[in-house]
């Protein structure tokens, strides 16, 4: 019996010691690490982690009691445990039928009662509101295997790198081309939008700290796939301004023939500026492939 | 010439790269070995007659076992890759695959783990052990359930067919999602081999489903209402049920997809009017169904478990049932919560997210039931239970997971990513696989006519629980991190360590795999101590206890009368009937479902490499064997009274015998010391003696 105790009080200190371990591996594991998803640097981003974090605390209020009984039931009835009454069914009144919906009937309500609101709010055709400034058009074409940026309003183009200015909305208007479906994400500034033939899907986000951030294809496209990754950039206004006369001043244009050479299949492109897009480029890119829904107007 | 007698097969499509090689060689050397031991003992005639051809549903469910066990394997095997490559391709470093091999592993790896061992397993169980749960002696339609069984097989060998014939594995995902997967992207014959190793064992589920349907709706035992069946029946019931209502529509849209890939159509291409969008909506519309296919029949087991290792009755059988039901119901409007991110409006994102967040209460009201269990009740910590105490805690996460990932806009960001693989993976290993093994250790006894030692189960039950946290917690984290889903390389160096992490917690799962084989084997050494004698070795409730162990081969003596809930514990209280022996009719073996399958195997050969003759006589053959069968009428026999009587008793005569052998206070389970050197010695004996002379 004594030995039993000993034998079973080394198993706790054991499972103890093991959780402790456990979290201090955890921590150093992620000191200095950017959990990108709770490290918003975008008005979307920003809210949908909060999102996260609530839904994640209601969870809990309901997970932890549930899980701790269930152990703490486990253990007290254990055969061994003399002191333990028992029963060979459940004696339960239609009180306990009743709580057993009602508990997590409460806790869907709870959720539900701010999905709703945040489905409408963080829907991601909405157009950001900010204090006056117009929202900055970026067309986004998602190719073999790269992303092509077109800027219509400021008429320059990028590959694989994307510049905003921080605390203007953006309007990312996505297609692809020559391309399967394709997963447009900016995991620091918000949430995915599929880009895909045909159509324009768009997407609203809007950056709040300046820096460079990664952004990429998220859903499988090919062989290409992981090499399919852009910089997105986010700088004051007057930067902004400044990397836009900047590439206004560089030779290379986006015509018909430099578009078809970007149409080849490629992996692991470097990033590239045009100064000039040819006209209607992007309306051409959507209608080639005949008439579809456009979504998000 | 060459085109009309082989279609597009061609000696470059042979295998020549390192891992087809291998494969190559690996399934040979199996196949070769197996047809050299099967002949030196002379075993073929019995195999055929014994195994291959019976229609028996015990029988078919441990060959179920053995293949989809050894799908494990090979599936086990792609996810060491897997992890080994995002271990080692960070930052400059490109790892050892290609991304195009690596993406072909992922693929197989989901097919073979969805197709081939979740759905192998649920089926070999439900064969097994329903029709002893319901008190039948056998199926709606024997021969069907050998056509199911065989048809799996012609699956499974089609998506192995890549190694020893040639081409490639699809590189699309475990969907095959469009366009990806039209012949644009994907030329090559690599979706064609999914297609055909899906179709081929997916109608085999939709015919094993109906048969599963009728036989537990149909061929109760007699008083034995819906009320009464046990809960892994209902758990079973839902998901054949859901299987029967969904499986036609991966038919029909993986037809779809030939369509577009063999005869050029535009169904979902991003040319000619196709409509990608449509593929991605119909296979979810399956897809989501399929994984509730999977886990219900474990919340079944689990249930039982809980149960008869409580020693109590279920708390709350009603809420029970219902629970299953809502789920399976529920489950079948929820699909567009895998595509939020396609950029439908807010209404409707708002609608799916909210019915698959109502899911999770049926699914909670369960946990709530197993934990009522467990109150007052005289719990006994076997295996099984463990597996049980391990699932709830994991699922509970991987249920929490759920419900975040059913909010739209948390789905923006995690949707794609790694969070979302271990999500399911949370499911599907915790839910799905540990119900089963929780049901296999449990079952073994009824299956093997011994119990499994348990010591060297709890070493294997820790090392998949450990193993599990480390594999999939870091990618929770990855997730969190921005890290998406099927990556053969990355930048951000500072992911590496996890995924490192996550390789190590493979390795602490491989080395549980490898403790539950030398489990099986320790056990079979110790078999005569750890037989089951009684045929009631956990002090079981439901039917299946009531008949030996192994049980029959006509199931029960006599057909066991229900009035109850938890049908054999109330006998028992009540003291057993006594027995009058009947006269037993028992379906004859046939090969028909054999020869059907192979011949569906050869037609979606035929199909893959585009050779017409063979698609042509594989399916007038397929015709030939139908009709034959339809003709057949003597496909019954009777086993007469005395018969029955005369096995009962010699049966009773050989486990009382064995009985008495049993020194039960002298006996120890072996551990793996002695395992180890219990196998040495084997092993030197057999070496020294030159024993495999006489093998
Ligand atoms: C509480 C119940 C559950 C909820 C609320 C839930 C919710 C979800 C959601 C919203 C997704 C889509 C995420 C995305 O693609 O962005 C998802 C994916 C998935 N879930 Fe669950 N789930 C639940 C239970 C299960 C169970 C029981 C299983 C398996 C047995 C499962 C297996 C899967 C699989 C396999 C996928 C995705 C596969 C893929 O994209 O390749 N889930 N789940
Ligand atoms: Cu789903």
């Amino acid at each position: 019996m004594a030995a039993k105790k000993t034998k079973r009080r080394v198993q706790v200190k054991g499972f103890l010691l093991l959780f402790v371990a456990v979290i201090v591996a955890l921590a150093a594991l992620l000191r200095g690490k950017d959990v990108a998803l709770f490290n918003a640097k975008g008005v979307i981003a920003q809210k949908e982690s909060h999102l996260m974090i609530f839904t994640v605390v209601v969870l809990l209020v309901i997970a932890v009691p549930t899980l701790m009984l269930l152990y703490f039931f486990a253990w007290k009835y254990r055969e061994s445990n003399p002191k333990a009454r028992r029963a060979t069914e459940t004696q339960h009144g239609k009180f306990l039928a009743f709580s057993v919906w009602a508990i997590p009937g409460i806790v869907l309500l709870v959720l539900a009662s701010s999905m709703i609101p945040a489905t409408h709010e963080l829907d991601p055709h909405k157009a950001i509101a900010a204090s006056g400034k117009p929202p900055l058009t970026i067309q986004v074409i998602a190719m073999r295997w790269k992303w092509l940026f077109i800027y219509p309003q400021q008429d320059i183009a990028t590959v694989n790198y994307v510049q905003v200015p921080v605390g203007t909305p953006v309007q990312f208007e996505l297609t692809a081309d020559d391309a399967p479906m394709n997963s447009f994400w900016i995991p620091h500034w918000g949430g995915q939008l599929y880009a895909m033939t045909g159509m324009v899907n768009q997407l609203n986000l809007m950056a709040t700290t300046a820096g460079d951030y990664s952004g990429g294809a998220a859903e499988i496209n090919g062989e290409g796939f992981a090499g399919m990754k852009f910089t997105a950039r986010a700088s004051l206004d007057q930067d902004f301004d400044q990397w836009v006369l900047g590439i206004r001043q560089s030779s290379d244009v986006l015509d018909s023939a430099q578009y078809n050479k970007l149409l080849t299949p490629s992996q692991n492109n470097p990033a590239a500026v045009y100064s000039g897009v040819q006209s209607d480029l992007y309306n051409t890119v959507v209608m080639k492939y005949g008439s579809h829904d456009h979504m998000g107007h | 010439m060459k085109e009309l007698l082989i279609g597009k097969l061609n000696w470059q499509a042979l295998p020549h790269e390192w891992f087809t090689l291998g494969g190559a060689a690996a399934l040979l050397g199996l196949g070769l070995f197996l047809i050299i031991l099967i002949t030196r003992l002379k075993r073929w005639k019995w195999l055929w007659k014994e195994w291959l051809t019976t229609v028996d549903p015990k029988k078919i469910g441990i060959m179920y076992f053995i293949v989809a066990g050894f799908m494990l394997l090979r599936g086990g095997l792609d996810a060491i890759m897997i992890w080994l490559q995002q271990a080692l391709s960070s930052g400059a470093s490109h790892g050892y695959l290609s991304s195009d091999h690596f993406q072909q592993i992922f693929t197989a790896h989901g097919n073979i783990m969805v197709f081939f061992v979740a759905m192998g397993f649920v089926f070999g169980l439900i064969n097994f052990i329903v029709p002893l749960q319901i008190g039948a002696r056998d199926l709606a339609s024997p021969f069907l359930n050998t056509l199911g069984f065989w048809l799996y097989v012609g699956g499974v060998l089609m998506v192995n067919m890549f190694f020893l014939l040639g081409g490639k594995y699809a590189a699309t995902g475990w969907l095959a999602v469009a366009p990806l997967s039209s012949t644009q992207f994907s030329p090559g014959v690599g979706v064609d081999y999914m297609i055909w190793a899906l179709q081929i064992s997916g109608v085999g589920t939709t015919l094993g489903a109906i048969n599963f349907i009728m036989t537990i709706l149909k061929m109760r035992a007699p008083g034995m209402k819906l009320k009464h069946i046990p809960l892994f029946t209902w758990g079973s019931l839902c998901s054949m049920i859901m299987a029967v209502t969904v499986f036609p529509l991966l038919t029909a849209t993986l037809f779809l997809l030939f369509l577009d890939r063999y005869a050029g159509m535009h169904f979902f291409t991003t040319t000619g009017g196709g409509n990608a969008m449509m593929y991605t909506n119909l296979i979810w519309m399956w897809g989501h169904p399929e994984v509730y296919v999977l886990i219900l029949p474990s919340f079944g087991v689990f249930s039982e478990v809980v149960s008869v290792f409580s020693r109590k009755r279920i708390s709350s059988y009603t809420s029970a049932v219902l629970g299953m039901i809502g789920v399976s119901t529920l489950a079948l409007s929820v699909w567009l919560h895998h595509f939020f991110t396609m950029g439908a409006g807010a209404d409707v994102n708002a609608f799916f997210g909210l019915m698959t967040m109502i899911i999770a209460v049926p699914t909670t009201v369960l946990v709530l039931t197993w934990i009522a269990t467990l109150y007052k009740g005289r719990i006994r910590f076997t295996t099984p239970m463990l597996w049980f105490l391990g699932f709830v805690g994991t699922f509970a996460v991987g249920g929490m997971t759920g419900v975040i990932l059913a909010q739209p806009p948390a789905d923006f960001q995690l949707h794609n990513s790694l969070f979302l693989v271990a999500h399911f993976h949370t499911m599907v290993i915790g839910g799905v696989l540990w119900g089963i093994f929780a049901g296999l250790t449990y079952w073994f006894p009824k299956i093997a006519g011994f119990r499994l030692n348990e010591r060297i189960g709890r070493y294997a039950f820790w090392c998949w629980l450990i193993g599990f946290w480390m594999a999939f917690g870091p990618l929770y984290i990855l997730g969190l991190m921005g890290a998406t889903r099927r990556l053969d390389h990355y930048t951000n160096s500072s992911w590496q360590p996890f995924f490192i992490v996550a390789l190590l917690g493979g390795l602490v799962i491989m080395a549980g795999v490898v403790l539950q084989i030398v489990q099986i084997i320790a056990s079979f050494m110790q078999r005569r101590q750890l037989a089951d004698t009684t045929g009631d070795p956990w002090d079981g409730r439901t039917l299946e206890w009531s008949t030996p162990s192994p049980a029959p081969f006509y199931n029960f003596a006599t057909i066991p009368k229900v009035a109850t809930r938890d049908a054999f514990w109330e006998a028992k209280q009540l003291g057993l009937p006594e027995r009058k022996y009947e006269d037993i009719h028992m379906p004859r073996n046939t090969a028909s479902g054999i020869y059907i399958a192979a011949l569906a195997f050869l037609a979606g050969f035929g199909f893959v490499w585009h050779i017409t003759w063979l698609i042509v006589a594989a399916m007038l053959g397929i015709v030939v064997c139908v009709i034959a069968r339809t003709f057949n009428e003597d496909t019954e026999y009777v086993l007469p009274a005395q018969e029955v009587e005369k096995l009962e008793h010699e049966r009773a005569q050989k486990a009382l015998a064995r009985h008495q052998d049993i020194h039960t206070d002298t006996f120890e389970e072996m551990g793996l010391r002695e395992f180890v050197r219990v196998a040495i010695k084997w092993v030197l004996d057999v070496i020294r003696n030159k024993r495999w002379r006489t093998l």
